[in-house]
């Protein structure tokens, strides 16, 4: 094991089901985290801070409050950019970097040094927030979410910025969305449960795991006879993407923060090993080691979606295997 | 991804104002809240039967709208997971028992090439000796 700084968080978007659900409050999703040794935390705060864009000041105080007693540090806040919001127009420009700048005021409140650009926000307004965030002492960093990868045209335009401006707020906060190297089992099955003609799904399926084209995926579904379940999760194969996790070190100095997505950590029970069905984190973190990242894993749990129709989600204990993963891929 | 949630199994109820009809708790689908001038609608269909918008209002947290005011509406959301109440009028007062009730939510989410949004549908009892 090289020596590394990564360290270890949590997006609170993982918790998702239980927060909805209102089984659990903002506090236990920060004490969860704390609590198995995620030290980072990431919010999404239009997603969990009623109110919003007003933050109270009693908000404010209650958060930095879970963060001194759960041992917790706040790292991230994930923006959106709304360019729909009014019905028939656009936003323009200004309004784009406008709600951006609000957006850096929120992360500086809740003490965050890293914002999640979407990945839908145009590199003229990444451009246009920088100065804004370089005042600010943020990082404005666009998530490179699947289907795209390092050598997409639209990744390539904010390289492109980000390269000419060398403004120091700007990079990116890769995905692990953009490694599935085999077809989450979660999404097949619950296809199958909603009808799915069960060849259809092989064939996606094997499509997708054998790195094959997908391209035509929805249309093959279509003359095979499939309906909406198969047409849906065709969609969903053209959604996930494999790259070489290699593929993120030419752009090591631009990361600054990892989504650690996941679908479904599975348990060995006789050996206690926890692993990602889909994502291959044991050749991810190598990888983070060797280009020297010293930000936070932070992970992103989505499989809650997949199971709920007909099992009892539980994202502490997928995450807390994520975590136990990750302490051994770290060496702790 | 919440789609199963959007009909909320309890709190289904006739209206308070005296007018014929009822009210049924929703939420949205989708894992963050969202400006209401981004809600393009809440359908619903009663027993098989469609009722018009301009037959149902939109509260969220105490404040009620019209859904054809909704697109002007900057500066209110519908909070994740928040349960909102989606009241109807109808012709005849509605008979204590089962009914069935299907909601469809559809959202312009501003990443998204096509509408979001997602649909439900729950047989839900109307409590006897509630009705108006």
């Amino acid at each position: 094991m090289s020596a590394h700084s990564i360290q270890r968080g949590v997006s609170l978007y993982s918790f998702q089901e239980e927060y909805f659900l209102r089984t659990m409050t903002l506090e236990d999703c920060v004490r969860a985290a704390g609590d198995m040794g995620a030290r980072g935390i990431e919010i999404i705060p239009e997603q969990s801070i009623p109110g919003f864009p007003h933050l109270t000041d009693a908000f404010v105080d209650d958060w930095f409050a879970w963060m001194e007693k759960y041992g917790t540090t706040p790292v991230a806040t994930d923006l959106f950019l709304d360019t729909k919001r009014y019905p028939g127009r656009w936003l323009t420009l200004e309004e784009q970097i406008a709600s951006v700048h609000r957006d850096i005021d929120i992360a500086v409140r809740l003490g965050a040094g890293i914002i999640r650009a979407i990945i839908n926000t145009p590199p003229e307004v990444m451009e246009g927030a920088a100065p804004y965030a370089e005042e600010k002492g943020v990082r404005l960093l666009l998530e490179v979410h699947a289907p795209f990868h390092y050598e997409h045209p639209w990744i390539l335009e904010h390289l492109e910025v980000m390269h000419r401006t060398q403004s120091p707020a700007l990079g990116l906060m890769p995905d692990m969305g953009t490694f599935v190297e085999r077809f989450p089992r979660v999404v097949s099955e619950r296809a199958l449960r909603d009808g799915a003609d069960p060849e259809l799904v092989d064939y996606i399926v094997k499509t997708y795991d054998d790195h094959g084209d997908t391209h035509a995926l929805m249309d093959i579904m279509n003359y095979r006879h499939g309906g909406p379940v198969e047409v849906g999760l065709a969609r969903q194969a053209t959604h996930y993407i494999w790259t070489d996790p290699r593929s993120m070190l030419p752009h090591m100095p631009l990361i600054g923060h990892i989504q650690a997505k996941f679908y479904e950590m599975t348990l060995d029970e006789t050996t206690g090993a926890t692993a990602e069905y889909s994502i291959p984190y044991d050749a991810i973190v190598p990888v983070l080691v060797e280009g020297g990242f010293d930000g936070y894993l932070s992970s992103e749990y989505e499989g809650n979606r997949h199971i709920q129709d007909a099992f009892p989600v539980d994202s502490v204990e997928q995450v807390r295997r994520q975590h136990a993963m990750f302490a051994r891929l770290l060496g702790e | 991804m919440f789609d199963q949630y959007i009909v909320c199994e309890d709190g289904f109820r006739t209206r308070d104002d005296g007018h014929p009809g009822g009210v049924v708790e929703v939420r949205m689908p989708y894992y963050r809240g969202l400006g209401l001038s981004m809600v393009e609608a809440v359908d619903l269909v009663l027993d098989g039967t469609p009722v018009p918008p301009s037959r149902t209002t939109f509260t969220v947290h105490g404040t009620t709208y019209p859904f054809d005011q909704l697109p002007s509406v900057l500066d209110d959301r519908w909070e994740m997971g928040e349960r909102a109440q989606l009241a109807f009028e109808t012709d005849e007062p509605l008979a204590p028992g089962e009914h069935d009730v299907a909601v469809s939510v559809r959202l312009r989410i501003s990443y998204m090439p096509v509408p979001g949004g997602g649909r439900d549908a729950k047989r839900l009892t109307l409590p006897a000796g509630a009705a108006a």
